[in-house]
């Protein structure tokens, strides 16, 4: 199954970089988002340092619908998705692929922007590396398993685009919020509460899990 | 026959929480710290036990119709949870009224709140789904397993104010606390009261559930006629 995966994320993967139509919209989108947040929010103000760290997770949640939404819509045209569906592959493997692709893009996403965000809004997001590191693997890798898995579920649909973000917004809620306090915390330079990490990683367990459970169900009968 | 013992558990739904009523606006004194407005929680804590209930046997019976196929599952499932969320936004809205009398604001973002809240919206976003796939398999099919992803928020919702530092009420149910939080008198109404929601949830459900199944046979009645 590993290995169905590993094939299925480098096909999406290669199939990205040479496109690249979700990478540069995304990072455009986030310079954008960053730029557009400049005014909503005084950049100079003295307390930059508390809200930044929401900020940034907001343009990436915004970032990552836009990747997320091409995981299993790429595959539409000149039914793919039948083809894949159709071969020797399992849902799951299929699934872990194209989470891991999507989460990979979007994790370079975010690395591109982050030294941008840094820039802009004069703060060091990574004052404190651990607690970065933790935010930005952990809750990408819980943003991507549920958009993808919802992005199986909504794939046929005539409404698509306006189905998934309603859909996977709330799900995500605990993963982004946990990685907001993450990265305030490296922001401000300061300990982040323990309950931050437990819940980003049974968060991921808990949703991996299920997804892989259950996806098989969605692509496959 | 099932019509008429349906309409019977309706009455007897409806002259208990008449009699509920009574009891606690009329027999049971104010709340020593919080005065009349503690009345809120007999329907607070109720509202939420119904609706959990309702999305717990939603998920429950997405994954039998996961299992089995038969169509009758989904529409317990749809019915579940569409008489689930209404009880949900109950439990909220007397929420934010306690809240304003007793904390001074409508809204705070306090765990619990936050989780309740989202938990709301998944369901309403369930829903939306439902109506938004026209093929009947795959409806069926997509919707179960989301159900089954959206019963996380009911579990992180229970378990919110154990994982993080909230503004929210501890448990005061002697289920919870072993006892001595709450005076009996008062636990009794909160079960009375919870009893006779889940009667009123339980004739909706029959109702809403037969609607359901209606509905199917209408579809694939108009899918037959279409086919020839």
């Amino acid at each position: 199954m590993i290995r169905h995966a590993l094939v299925i994320a480098s096909k999406d993967l290669r199939s990205e970089l040479r496109t690249k139509e979700s990478l540069n919209s995304a990072l455009s989108l986030t310079i954008v988002l960053l730029l557009l947040f400049s005014f909503a929010f005084d950049p100079a103000s003295e307390d930059v340092k508390q809200w930044a760290g929401g900020l940034l997770w907001l343009v990436y949640s915004f970032a990552a619908i836009l990747i997320i939404t091409r995981g299993f819509a790429r595959e539409l045209s000149n039914d793919c998705l039948e083809a894949l569906r159709a071969s020797p592959v399992p849902g799951s493997a299929l699934f872990l692929g194209k989470a891991f692709a999507s989460f990979l893009i979007l994790l370079g996403v975010e690395l591109i922007s982050l030294p941008v965000f840094g820039i802009f809004y004069n703060v060091n997001p990574a004052s404190k590396p651990l607690p970065l590191i933790a935010a930005l693997v952990l809750a990408t890798w819980g943003v991507t398993v549920i958009g993808t898995v919802f992005g199986a579920v909504t794939v046929n649909l005539h409404l698509r685009e306006l189905m998934l973000p309603v859909l996977i917004y709330p799900m995500m809620i605990p993963a982004l919020m946990a990685a907001i306090e993450l990265t305030s915390a490296s922001i401000n330079q300061v300990e982040p509460e323990m309950i931050w990490y437990r819940l980003l990683i049974g968060f991921n367990i808990i949703f991996t899990a299920l997804s892989v459970a259950l996806v098989d169900i969605v692509l496959v009968d | 026959m099932k019509e008429k013992l349906i309409y019977t558990l309706g009455l007897a739904a409806a002259i208990y929480l008449v009699r509920n009523l009574y009891v606690m606006l009329l027999q049971l004194p104010d709340e020593a710290a919080q005065g009349p407005i503690y009345r809120i929680f007999y329907f607070h804590l109720p509202g939420y036990f119904t609706a959990a209930f309702c999305f717990l046997f939603s998920a429950i019976f997405s994954a039998v119709y996961l299992v089995t196929k038969k169509w009758k599952w989904d529409s317990m499932a749809a019915a579940l949870t569409e008489i689930g969320l209404p009880f949900a936004i109950m439990n909220l809205v007397t929420g934010m009224i306690w809240g304003r009398i007793i904390w001074g604001i409508w809204w705070t973002w306090d765990p619990r709140l936050t989780a309740a809240l989202i938990s709301a919206l998944i369901y309403a976003g369930y829903l939306m789904l439902r109506n938004a796939i026209p093929d009947p398999t795959e409806r069926a099919k997509n919707s179960a397993v989301v159900a089954i992803f959206a019963f996380t928020s009911v579990i992180f919702t229970y378990k919110s104010n154990e994982w993080f530092r909230t503004q929210h009420p501890a448990p005061v149910l002697t289920i919870r606390t072993g006892g001595g939080t709450i005076d009996p008198a008062m636990e009794w109404m909160l079960l009375h009261n919870t009893l006779a929601l889940l009667m009123f949830a339980g004739v909706l459900l029959f109702v809403r559930w037969r609607m359901e199944e209606q509905r199917r046979e209408i579809e694939s009645l108009r899918r037959e006629s279409l086919s020839y």
